[in-house]
């Protein structure tokens, strides 16, 4: 009995990092994939919403927009199965994994100061995820 | 330029999240299955906040937009992170949530990191 309930808890654990490895791939896919088609856009956005219509229809913005609304859906998914004060500080690495991206791909200049911003970000948004949940829920 | 649209962005999420988070808690608990989701967009059509939340998350979307063409992904990303100070201040002061002093360190070390990055 005990080792079914420690077998299924095994599973439950497993299936939520696996969403959660999925929601950082999506989310870093989607911002890349943004990124790279507004950088590559020729109009530039105004307060008009014509010229972000028209951008929409570009396929990498496209892929951006679809990317990240399915991070959203597997963000609430994630939520289903672990902690928010587990997701909030996990999650908060994509900041980092966006600057990495920027720099890799799309050949940003990342100065040091930038960097110890970034992961002064991941700490503060860590900590105030931690801190942030109203009741324990516990992984299935 | 890029002061105008991080600004935007973050005042349009931060009332996107406080309108939903407002007005779920009065909705009551949501599942995130297939029904439990329908239920949700139900909710959604029915809550003239929930619509307004919305309608702020597709502005904060449109601005995120605007921002990635003219700045850095390196840039962007990281300081859609300053809605945390914002919403760390006005969930105590507009939810009255309780803010303890782990999440408060969080949203000051955050505004560093925000300044930080812009500077």
């Amino acid at each position: 009995m005990t080792a079914t309930k420690e077998k299924r808890q095994g599973a439950g654990i497993l299936r939520a990092y696996a969403v959660l490895a999925l929601f950082i791939a999506l989310k870093a896919v989607g911002n890349l994939s943004l990124a790279w088609g507004m950088k590559h856009f020729p109009q530039v956005m105004s307060a008009n919403p014509l010229p972000y219509l028209r951008a929409m229809l570009d396929p990498f913005v496209a892929l951006g927009i679809v990317a990240l609304i399915l991070a959203l859906l597997t963000r609430m998914a994630l939520f289903s199965l672990a902690d928010l004060s587990f997701v909030l500080p996990v999650t908060a690495v994509g900041y980092i994994i966006a600057a990495f991206l920027g720099k890799i791909f799309l050949h940003e200049t990342v100065t040091a100061q930038r960097w110890t911003g970034t992961i002064l970000i991941v700490v503060g948004a860590a900590l105030v995820g931690s801190g942030s949940h109203k009741t324990e829920i516990e992984i299935e | 330029m890029k002061w105008i649209l991080v600004g935007l962005m973050v005042v349009a999420t931060v009332a996107s999240d406080l309108l939903q988070s407002y007005e779920m808690k009065r909705a009551g608990e949501h599942s995130v299955g297939a029904r439990g989701l329908l239920r949700l967009l139900g909710t959604i059509a029915r809550r003239r906040y929930l619509i307004l939340a919305v309608a702020c998350m597709a502005v904060s979307f449109f601005s995120f937009m605007a921002l990635v063409q003219v700045e850095p992904l390196s840039f962007a990303v990281p300081a859609s992170a300053a809605s945390f100070i914002f919403e760390t201040l006005l969930a105590k002061l507009v939810l009255h949530e309780h803010v303890g002093v782990r999440r408060a360190a969080g949203a000051l070390i955050v505004l560093c990191g925000v300044v930080l990055l812009g500077e």
